[in-house]
């Protein structure tokens, strides 16, 4: 068919009858669920990896090394396909391993979430390298130890470097998801999208929902996204430093005052 | 009030394969004011940081108040590096005020002032606050506490940096040029609120250029140059009657 005939062909009435239907709200649901669990589970696994890249130790800065050469520089699609076929033809897939190689939706959010890990690992090492040197000096100087340094100098101020592009992962984790459909058993959008057209064809129809979807989703966080970067992205002034106060009371729990 | 309370004895330090100290011997009393001034390059900086071990030494031996600071001495004589925890302790019983302020630009200036007691020893917040309060007093900023560094001017900021450091009632004070990044007309502030220091009886070691400081509170002159202490002597003689071709030629390009 030519482009003009499938726009002509476009069955509108199939299009508005799946477009908000609960077919695609639980695979969209489903992809906020996968994308909140991964790339938080990614930003939690970065923090330790982060700090064993900058150590000095080789015992530790190796292993991180190689984790992060591997998972950078291989097809996510790879890993995902690894982590769900790999492991179970790899340990003779014992029952214990079954969660992730009998459950394609708990592989694929393993596997996207030790992806994700690698990647926040040089978000967070970035953000902590950034705080100037002198304020470890100066913590040190004043009697702290060094993780006192790290927690209530270091870190906090290095949030504020790390927040805003850890956002924009977010939005990247939230597409990423439709990656998920190699494995053939996870019903996000794009899955779900396929399911109906190779029921009835209306690919295009089909597909433009799963778009839309994904629209629905990325505009909203990039909402979100811009009012925190209204927060964090300006210089360090006072009102930046106040908020991150805020948020380091709030991420950090230390709520004294 | 006249035991030492720095003995530094033959301090060698290297970066690599520079030596940037080259046998450091000093010694300062209780109460004494010493500056240690000196071309650029020539250690000062680095050796004010081995003295409170923000620098490891690679040979020597450095006390403070008595004690190893950063090192303890193994039954064989060796001296063996302390834990995090350890050095941290002793730390807290030494002051320093560095050239770029170095306060927390996520704290106000108040909790700047206090977090370090309340972390380090464990003092009660209220406690903290009301000795914050009455240091920032003593600096001359007491309507500065809710502030945010960024707020300040360099030399405010020097003189919170300054609080902040006694509120840890340290035994001695450590300065690193902390007029060398100001404006000029900034300078005075804080010298002032060093002599008042002084004044108190706190131990200080400044490294800086300020010959009208050294000459006014100073109990005594140093001069380093590549990695060793060329001389030493009260600030009058110092200043007009320097023994050593190396110490004239270094006071003719500031004097």
């Amino acid at each position: 068919m030519t482009p003009l005939a499938v726009f002509l062909d476009f069955d509108s009435t199939f299009f508005f009858q799946i477009l908000f239907s609960t077919a695609f709200i639980w695979p969209a649901l489903l992809v906020i669920e996968i994308t909140l669990v991964a790339q938080t589970a990614g930003i939690i696994l970065g923090f330790p990896l982060a700090l064993g890249r900058m150590s000095r130790n080789p015992l530790f800065k190796l292993p991180v090394d190689f984790y992060l050469w591997i998972f950078r520089g291989t097809p996510l699609v790879l890993q995902i396909l690894f982590i769900y076929d790999g492991t179970a033809e790899l340990f003779n897939n014992p029952p214990i391993l079954y969660p992730i190689t009998r459950n394609a939706v708990v592989a694929g959010t393993l596997a996207l979430a030790l992806n994700e890990a690698a990647y926040m690992t040089e978000i967070i090492r970035a953000g902590l390298q950034a705080v100037d040197p002198g304020q470890i000096d100066a913590a040190k100087a004043l009697g702290m130890t060094r993780l006192q340094a790290m927690r209530h100098i270091v870190i906090p101020q290095a949030l504020r470097i790390i927040v805003p592009p850890t956002f924009n992962e977010y939005i990247n984790m939230s597409k990423n998801t439709s990656l998920l459909v190699i494995m053939g058993g996870v019903a996000e959008l794009l899955f779900t999208a396929q399911a109906f057209y190779s029921a009835n064809y209306r690919v295009f129809e089909a597909l433009a929902v799963a778009a839309i979807w994904y629209l629905l989703i990325t505009s909203f966080l990039t909402q979100i996204q811009s009012s925190i970067e209204k927060r964090f992205g300006e210089r360090q002034d006072v009102a930046a430093a106040a908020r991150t106060g805020f948020l380091r009371r709030l991420m950090l729990g230390g709520g004294r005052r | 009030m006249n035991a030492p309370v720095i003995k530094a004895e033959d301090v060698h330090k290297r970066f690599h394969s520079l030596e940037v100290l080259k046998g450091i011997n000093l010694t300062v009393d209780g109460g004494e004011v010493v500056v240690i001034m000196g071309p650029s390059g020539s250690g000062k900086s680095t050796f004010l940081r081995c003295l409170n071990h923000l620098e490891k030494i690679n040979s020597g031996r450095i006390e403070i108040n008595g004690h190893f600071i950063g090192y303890r001495q193994a039954p064989d004589g060796r001296l063996i590096e302390e834990s995090d925890r350890k050095v941290a302790r002793q730390r807290a019983e030494i002051g320093m005020v560095f050239q770029r302020f170095n306060l927390f630009p996520h704290m106000t200036v108040i909790e700047n002032v206090m977090l370090p007691p309340v972390l380090v020893k464990g003092t009660s917040r209220s406690v903290a606050r009301q000795r914050a309060l009455d240091l920032l007093e003593q600096v001359g900023l007491p309507e500065k506490a809710d502030v945010y560094p960024a707020k300040l001017s360099g030399g405010q900021q020097q003189r919170v940096a300054i609080a902040r450091a006694l509120a840890m009632d340290p035994k001695v004070m450590l300065f690193d040029e902390p007029t060398s990044a100001l404006d000029p007309e900034l300078v005075g502030e804080v010298l002032d609120t060093m002599k008042a220091l002084a004044k108190t009886g706190m131990t200080m070691v400044c490294v800086t250029h300020e010959v009208g400081f050294a000459r006014e509170v100073a109990d005594r002159a140093v001069l380093m140059d590549d990695g060793v202490v060329v001389e030493e002597g009260a600030p009058e003689a110092f200043f007009t009657a320097p023994q050593h071709s190396r110490t004239k030629q270094f006071l003719s390009k500031i004097l």
